[in-house]
Order: structure tokens, then C-alpha cells, then sequence
């Protein structure tokens, strides 16, 4: 199997401008896309993928536009099912490396459906799905991610909707690879989409997105440098889970629940050691432990574990029948089973 | 005792029996023998939805009619000659469609007072005269099936299983059907199964001898073979015969074919037909659905392959938005409409042939789409060739109609010399169109845009479900650049009228009035009843268009030329519709809706009605008076 799809090529010679066409931007004067699209633009040279190998697929809402403004093959879909062309693409050609751009809207409302078996059957697609908890391409109604309560257009009086946990939702849909984080924060972006590339398979990277206009500050416990200290729980595996400069971690409490607790009052074994490759409850428990990112929530990659990929897995069928077989004749197919001679 | 052998031109046998019977492989079996032995035939499988609907209920009953014969045949007859009856909700079912004066067989065992009660029977129809005229034949096919297997060491049950291989047996023997065929079948069947092969030969066997030896047949029947044109037949069903036509068309474009679909009846055959054909390098994926299948395909087209997907009715409602975006993206794409009756779930067994309007018209905006029908079993594998053909040489999504009818029945065809089908050339776009640019909208001589797919190097590109600029692809709302590419989608479109063959006329003398117009399934009963007309000494000319979207370049002029025009559908009138509208001609619609084809004599009432209509005008009762004139209001 070729292992182009995964990154591994040699172009020592790409560059950030390799990957940026001539499209003129058109997201709102500081929306959180225009740091994201920065950073995938600027790391994907050091993938070592060939922009002519790479395809961006992406759905409606803010995000779709991404697509326009890679310099790469791409496809702009509709609403929900960039997952399901882009497991077209990927399915045709396990030689290409195929990345869906989606937002809370488009991949957890009306694409719910694609994402979730995307993952399931462990297509290699790179999913970044851009979480604002707001629409914001259709100006400011709730999404399937914000918080009960929330008074947007559509719900003067406050959501009554419990919002979907997109980390606990991949997990359940039995993701092999499961990742959450930010925006600004370009280097923990570009270490988490690096595993992401590298990864066999789909993976699903959750990335919070301010909306500056219509949901603006929603992650600010976490995305603004002096509360995010405090705040974001860093995932790394076979480390134990510590965060707040080291005085507050999580822990085991009652009954196998996770808690946070302070690290000098916690005795050392109780400290969760977080693994990304064991059973996916601890993930889960994880993804739980905050209700929302207005607390202190854990960033990083939640999961990551092989399972046959899903092109590949159908590529091998198809080998494997030609090696039975033979190459298939149409000629001999029409001759099958009872014919007779008119002469 | 010696046994008569009389000789029949046709023959009309309709096995009918509760759904779990074993009906529609009986009559398959009986179909193959059939086409071995070079009669020409046609069949008709007609089941409930339910797949084990309530047992001895005449909500149950699976039939499966076949018409065979010693001369060419284009349907499967109006009314079935024979009827076997494996139970009594089979004979209530199916006894109206039966010929007067015709030959019943019923399985005696299964006609129990419990029997008659589920089936809605008061009184026991062998026994009350109800059959009166009719000639019957009264076999205990259970008890003797039993019987002829009781040394194997079955439970009663899997014995009495067996029951349908009697049937088959005993009617291979009334019309002289080769047994090898059938018994090479079993072999292959349940070769590794020793029980279940010996029972189901014994059985086979044991109705074959009760034919031969009993004294209550006296005669048997022979159909001598249909005379045909040299050459290699097999006997295929249009499901069949789609699957391989999409096949043989990845074959002479050179492209892989990968289909995606979700699955529903009656297109569900193609999935399972496809999906087996893995060395033919046929990628199938049962998606999580209906939208995601035409997704998928969508993408797989996108990344160079031949993408299709197969649907029926629902599923085209919803994968509408998706071959819009297919229209924007301009990519080659085949979708089967498998059609069914509708609206809504319908009746997902019967067939229709209804979504003709929403093949062209079903997708917001201006979102024009070639559309291509199969008219017969064997014909579908050359519609799918067409459709493949115009979908890769225009870039543009195409529908291939077919139906439930069509899918399901078979036929014999004459195999075709695949090396010599014309080859589809997928010319993929290699380099720079525009000086050292790409520009993935400028368009050729057929307004078809280059097919550049991801991995050819300086080719990037992006498209997508906005509106495109003219040319480079970029995203326009410029006003008179929409207007220009709602212009230019059109054209292509219609442009492929320079492409496809004329619609040819058959009118013997060249002097009908009327003109009957069909598409897709219907066209076997049109031929047979413009014969049955002609045969009376009354005119009539027939047309069948296979090409709906554009329809051929002399179709106006066509439908100009004749005093009349007759369209029978099976719908409301859609082709009449689109007819009287494109071309102002005063089209006429004989419709049925009743989820089975038009039957020859049905259409063959009406052509006489309307070609006598001037005689009725003359005496100044004008009977048809513009309305449409419906087959159940006969």
C-alpha cells in the first residue's frame, strides 16, 4: 500500500505559499478560520504531501469556504455530506490525501449522519470540524453545540436543546483517532493536525472557533492566553493529567468518577496517567469532564488506535478476487450459466 | 397407456402460491429450461412486499407469469392458459386473470378447511362449481412430495418444502421442458448439501413421472422453438443486464466503477448483482444512505472513476440536492431510477413508470439532465451503456431510467460481441488549456468542461455548489455571468441531440393516422398490440424513444406528421405532457396505474377505438372528446 495518503513523500521544496491560492479571504475581519487556515497552510508543507495529491473537501457554513483558499484539489459539497464525498475520494484513490473542513452545523446537524459512519468505517479522512456553537453563515441561530439556555435568533426565550459533546460523540462512533483543540493557539493546533495527518484512518479533530460576531468570547475560559493557563487540561499520553501550572489535576474520586482535585492534596496513584491507546472509556470519561468549555476542559489528542482502513480493506477484496479469478472478462460474464446456439 | 402430444404456438403459465412457496424460483427454473430449450419468452415476477406475509392469505400470494411460444413474443401475456395453485388464496388471487376455459392445477392437499377460511373462502371452490369451464386438475403435490422423499430422513416440514420442485416437475413434463437444465441447476444449487440436493431431485422427478405415468393427464404439449436470428442467447432479467451494462461500459471507458448505493426494492438487485463482480475491479459500497450513495459516487467521480448509484422512487427525492451539486460540478455520473409505484412508500413491489417528470424536473434551480430509458429486460445493459457514454463524453450527470417491470422480468437476448462496442474515451485533461493556465470550465466544441482529476500535476483546482465564472470556475454572483451558465448548462445538454440516433417509425405503408408513442417498459406491449391491430387489416405506427432528455432531433417532426398521437403510460401522462408542450400536438394519453405493465389486449381496445373515432366523429358523436381515457375505466 502506498503510503502517500498519510504524508511521507519527500518535497523538501514546498512552502506555505505552495499551499495558499489566489482567492481572496472573505471571512469576517477577525474570525478564529483565518488563524486556522494560516496554520493547516503553513504545516502542510512539512507533511511532505504534494499539493496535487491533496484534496480539500468541505460542506456549507463559514467553513466551507476553505476549500477555495487552499491551493490544492477541492471540492466545495452541500450541507452535511462532505464526509460522504470525501469517502468517495478517498475510497477511488487511497493514493490521495483527503481532508474534510466541516463546522457544528454542517458535520453534527444535517451531516450528522455521514460523520458517524465516516468514523466508523475508519475512511482515511482528516476531519477538522470547526466548533463556534453558533451558525453563523445563516447569522446567529443555536447550533447542535451550544449550551442550554442560549439566546440567539431563533431562541429569544434560550435554547431548550442539550448541546452534543462532538469528542464523546466520535468516541462513540468508535473514531480511531479523536482530538480536540483551538484556534489561536498555533502550536498546539499544528502538533495535534501533525498526529492527525499521520494517522491511518479518519481522524476527527474537534478545533474550538471563535465567532467574533455572532458567539463572540465563547471559548475565552480557554482561548485567552492568561485564563487558558489555568484552564486548558493538556492530554499527553502516559503522563499523568496535571494542569493549572501543576496545582490542580484529575483524579479518580468516588465510585471510578473523574474529578478534578489539587495536585498537593492528591495522592499520587490517585492522578489519572492518561493513555490514548487503551480502552476508550477513560477517553470518555475525559471528554465528560467538563460540561462545556466555560470550565476548565481537556485539549489534546483523546485517542488514537489502528483498525484496518477502509479503502484499503476494499482495495484487498478487490485483489484478492482478481487473484481467485482472474481479471474479469465481460465476454465470459454474458456467456455464464445456461446460453443456447441459434444457428 | 399412450399419451397425446399436441402442439401449441404460446403458452401462458402463471405459478401462484403463498410467498414462502418457493414461486418465483420455480418459475426462474422454468424460464431457463424454457430458454434452453429456444422458445422466445418473456416473463413477469409478481410478489407482495411482505417477505413472509401472512401464510394462506391472498395478501401472500407470489406469482410469477411466463409467456413462451414458437414464434417472437413481446410480453408476458394478458391472461395465463395455466394456472398452478399451490393453496387457495392462490387461486382466489390469481383465478380472474385466468383465460376461459382454462387449465387450473391445484395442489389438493393445501385446499384444507382451515386453508379455505384464511383465504376467505366460504365454500370449497373445487367442490361448489365454482370452477365450472375451467379445465382442473387436482394433484395431491404434498403427500406425493412427501412420499418421494420420506427415505432421506427429513423433518415433514423441510419434505413439504420441497412441494415447488413438484410443480415444476410435473409442468417440465406437460410441455416437454428439458430436464437437464433444471437437474444441472440442483447440482450446482445444493451439490454440497446431499439431503437437500436428493430431495429436491426426487421431488423434481417424482412430479415429472406423475405427469407421464398417471392417467389423469392425457395429454402433453409441445412448443416448438421460436425461430431467431444466428447467434449465442442467454435468458437475462434487466437487473441483470443493467449491472453488466455498467460494467461493460467501465470496461471500454478503461474506468474503474464504483457504485454506491443504499439499499431498497426493487434496485437493491443491482447492489447484489454488482457487489459480486469484484474482480472485474467493480467497487460497491452500501452507503448509510440515499444521500450519502449519490455523495460518494459523486466524489468517486471527482477522483476519476465511473461513479454511479442506483435508487428507486424515494430514494430520488432524496438525492436530488446531490445531482444538483452533480450539474454545478459538471462531473460524469450515471443514477438509476429503478422506478416503483408511488408517491411514498407506494407499493415498493409493483411497478410504475412515473418519475419521468421528476428525472427532468425534480431539483430546484435550473438543473438540466440527460435522461436515458431502458424499454426491455436485454436493453437495459445497452441504456447503461448510453447512459455511461453520454455522462463521460459530456461531463454531466445522467439518469438511466428503468422500472420494476423491466428489473425483475427477463428475456432471451442475443449476446452481444462486446470487443466491437464502441469505446468511451474519458479523455482526462493532461496539462494547461489556457496557455500556461488551467481553466476547469472552459468548455470544448461540445460544451463539455476538461475532466482534470486530483493527482495530475498543475491541474488544482476547486469547485463547488456555488456559481461558477465562465471559464476559470471561481465563484460569481455577477448577474449576467449567471445568466450566461444557466445558459451554457442548458446547451450542453441539449447539444448531446447531435449525438444520439433519430427516432425511427414503424409504419408498414406509410399511411397510419395514428401514431402511438412510447418509452421505457411499455414498449413491448406496444409492438404486440400494434401486431394484434395490424393483424386485424386497421393501421397503426409505433415510435419509442429511449432518449427523454433531449429527445431525438426529429421527434417534433414526427409527431407533426401523424392525424393522431397515442401515448400509454404508466402514469398520468407525463410524455403527453412534455409533448403537447414542446411541440403543440394534440397527444393523447392511455393510461394505467394499477403497478402492473399494460396489457397488449388493453392497448390493443383502445388503438381500435381510436382509429375507428372517425367513423363516430362522421356520425356526430365524438366519444373521446379530449379526456384521457384510463385502463381501469374500462
Amino acid at each position: 500500500m502506498s503510503d502517500i495518503g498519510n504524508g511521507g513523500g519527500a518535497v523538501g521544496t514546498l512552502t506555505k505559499k505552495a499551499f495558499t491560492s489566489d482567492q481572496e479571504v472573505r471571512w469576517c475581519p477577525g474570525c478564529g478560520d483565518y488563524a486556522i487556515l494560516s496554520t493547516v497552510q503553513g504545516f502542510m508543507p512539512e507533511l511532505g504531501i504534494e499539493p496535487d495529491r491533496t484534496v480539500f473537501v468541505s460542506g456549507i457554513g463559514c467553513s466551507g469556504r476553505f476549500t477555495y483558499y487552499m491551493d490544492t484539489y477541492g471540492v466545495h459539497g452541500i450541507h452535511g455530506r462532505a464526509p460522504a464525498l470525501a469517502t468517495g475520494i478517498a475510497t477511488a484513490r487511497p493514493d490521495l490525501s483527503v481532508w474534510v473542513i466541516t463546522g457544528d452545523g454542517d458535520g453534527l446537524s444535517i451531516g450528522g449522519n455521514h460523520l458517524i459512519h465516516a468514523l466508523r468505517r475508519n475512511v482515511n479522512l482528516k476531519i477538522l470540524l470547526f466548533n463556534n456553537q453558533i451558525y453563523g453563515l445563516t447569522k446567529g441561530q443555536y447550533s447542535p453545540t451550544s449550551e442550554e439556555g442560549k439566546v440567539t435568533k431563533s431562541t429569544p426565550f434560550g435554547s431548550v436543546d442539550h448541546p452534543f459533546n462532538p469528542i464523546a460523540l466520535a468516541l462513540g462512533a468508535e473514531a480511531t483517532f479523536v482530538a480536540r483543540t483551538m484556534d489561536n493557539d498555533r502550536q498546539h493546533l499544528s502538533q495535534v493536525l501533525r498526529q492527525a495527518a499521520a494517522h491511518r484512518g479518519s481522524s476527527f479533530v474537534e478545533i474550538y472557533q471563535n465567532c467574533n460576531v455572532f458567539n463572540d468570547g465563547a471559548f475565552d475560559l480557554l482561548r485567552e492566553k492568561q485564563q487558558g493557563m489555568h484552564n486548558q487540561i493538556r492530554l499527553e499520553d502516559d503522563q499523568p493529567v496535571i494542569f493549572d501550572e501543576g496545582s490542580r489535576c484529575v483524579s479518580v474520586g468516588e465510585n471510578g468518577r473523574l474529578v478534578i482535585t489539587e495536585t498537593a492534596n492528591t495522592p499520587e496513584d490517585a492522578i489519572v496517567v492518561f493513555d490514548a491507546q487503551g480502552r476508550p472509556s477513560l477517553a470518555f470519561a475525559l471528554a465528560h469532564l467538563s460540561r462545556g468549555p466555560n470550565e476548565p476542559t481537556c485539549i489534546g489528542v483523546f485517542r488514537q488506535v489502528e483498525r484496518p482502513v477502509y479503502g484499503e480493506a476494499m482495495t484487498a477484496q478487490i485483489e484478492h478476487a482478481v487473484e481467485r479469478l482472474g481479471p474479469g472478462s465481460v465476454d465470459k460474464l454474458l456467456h455464464s450459466g445456461d446460453t443456447w446456439t441459434v444457428s | 397407456m399412450t399419451k397425446q402430444v399436441e402442439e401449441k404456438q404460446r403458452v401462458v403459465i402463471r405459478f401462484a402460491g403463498d410467498s414462502g412457496d418457493g414461486m418465483q424460483l420455480t418459475g426462474d427454473r422454468f424460464t431457463n429450461a424454457t430458454a434452453v430449450l429456444g422458445n422466445d419468452l418473456a416473463t413477469m415476477p409478481d410478489f407482495p412486499a411482505e417477505i413472509r406475509a401472512p401464510a394462506g392469505t391472498v395478501h401472500g400470494v407470489s406469482a410469477f407469469q411466463i409467456q413462451f411460444a414458437s414464434t417472437d413474443i413481446l410480453t408476458p401475456g394478458d391472461h395465463p392458459n395455466v394456472l398452478v395453485a399451490m393453496n387457495p388464496a392462490a387461486l382466489k388471487a390469481e383465478l380472474g386473470s385466468v383465460e376461459k376455459g382454462g387449465t387450473i392445477i391445484v395442489n389438493e392437499d393445501a385446499f384444507t378447511e382451515r386453508n379455505l377460511q384464511k383465504a376467505g373462502y366460504a365454500t370449497d371452490p373445487l367442490a361448489d362449481g365454482a370452477l365450472d369451464g375451467y379445465q382442473i386438475y387436482r394433484v395431491p403435490m404434498t403427500s406425493i412430495t412427501v412420499r418421494a422423499v420420506e427415505e432421506l430422513g427429513l423433518t415433514r416440514k423441510e419434505a413439504e418444502r420441497s412441494k415447488n420442485m413438484f410443480a415444476l416437475g410435473l409442468v417440465s413434463w406437460m410441455y416437454g421442458r428439458p430436464t437437464d437444465v433444471t437437474l444441472n441447476w440442483l447440482h450446482k444449487k445444493f451439490g454440497d448439501k446431499e439431503q437437500l440436493y436428493d430431495a429436491n431431485v426426487a421431488a423434481f422427478k417424482a412430479g415429472y413421472n406423475f405427469g407421464e405415468t398417471t392417467e389423469l393427464f392425457a395429454t402433453s404439449y409441445e412448443v416448438k422453438p421460436a425461430p431467431a436470428e444466428p447467434g449465442i442467447y442467454r435468458n437475462v432479467s434487466g437487473a441483470q443486464a443493467l449491472a453488466w451494462g455498467l460494467v461493460a461500459a467501465a470496461e471500454r471507458s478503461g474506468l474503474q466503477l464504483f457504485y454506491a448505493s443504499y439499499p431498497i426494492t426493487p434496485a437493491s438487485e443491482l447492489l447484489h448483482e454488482l457487489s459480486r463482480l469484484k474482480n472485474f475491479n467493480v467497487m460497491t459500497l452500501q452507503a448509510e444512505d440515499e444521500i450519502a450513495a449519490a455523495n460518494v459516487a459523486l466524489g468517486a467521480a471527482f477522483a476519476g472513476d465511473l461513479g454511479v448509484t442506483g435508487t428507486s422512487g424515494p430514494g430520488m427525492d432524496l438525492k436530488a440536492e446531490t445531482l444538483g451539486l452533480a450539474v454545478m460540478l459538471e462531473l460524469p455520473m450515471v443514477i438509476v431510477d429503478v422506478q416503483r409505484a408511488g408517491p411514498s412508500t407506494g407499493m415498493p413491489t409493483k411497478t410504475e413508470q412515473a418519475d419521468l417528470l421528476l428525472a427532468l424536473f425534480g431539483r430546484h434551480g435550473e438543473s438540466p439532465m440527460p435522461i436515458v430509458a431502458a424499454r426491455s429486460s436485454s436493453h437495459c445493459f445497452d441504456a447503461a451503456i448510453e447512459a455511461a457514454r453520454i455522462a463521460i463524453t459530456y461531463r454531466t450527470p445522467v439518469i438511466l431510467l428503468s422500472d420494476t417491470f423491466l428489473a425483475n422480468s427477463s428475456e432471451p437476448w442475443r449476446l452481444p460481441d462486446v470487443e466491437s462496442l464502441p469505446a468511451i474515451d474519458p479523455a482526462f485533461a493532461t496539462g494547461p488549456n489556457a496557455g500556461q493556465e488551467f481553466l476547469p470550465y472552459l468548455r470544448d466544441e461540445k460544451l463539455a468542461r476538461p475532466w482534470a482529476i486530483p493527482g495530475t500535476p498543475g491541474l488544482r483546482h476547486r469547485i463547488g455548489g456555488l456559481e461558477k465564472e465562465d471559464g476559470t470556475g471561481d465563484i460569481s454572483y455577477e448577474p449576467e455571468n449567471h445568466e450566461r451558465m444557466t445558459q451554457l448548462r442548458a446547451a450542453k445538454v441539449a447539444k448531446i441531440v447531435d449525438d444520439i440516433p433519430p427516432l425511427e417509425v414503424d409504419d408498414p405503408d406509410g399511411d397510419a393516422e395514428l401514431l402511438v408513442l412510447g418509452w421505457g417498459s411499455t414498449y413491448g406491449t406496444i409492438l404486440a398490440a400494434a401486431r394484434r391491430v395490424r393483424e386485424q387489416g386497421r393501421k397503426v405506427a409505433t415510435a419509442h424513444l429511449v432518449h427523454l432528455n433531449p429527445m431525438p432531433a426529429n421527434t417534433g417532426e414526427i409527431v407533426k406528421r401523424y392525424a393522431k398521437v397515442l401515448i400509454p403510460e404508466i402514469n398520468t401522462g407525463q410524455l403527453a405532457m412534455l409533448i403537447r408542450a414542446e411541440h403543440l400536438v394534440d397527444a393523447k394519453t392511455f393510461s394505467k396505474m394499477q403497478g402492473q405493465p399494460i396489457f397488449a389486449e388493453e392497448l390493443e381496445d383502445e388503438i381500435l377505438r381510436v382509429v375507428g373515432e372517425e367513423t363516430r366523429v362522421e356520425g356526430g358523436e365524438r366519444v373521446d372528446g379530449g379526456e384521457r381515457v384510463g385502463g381501469d375505466r374500462r
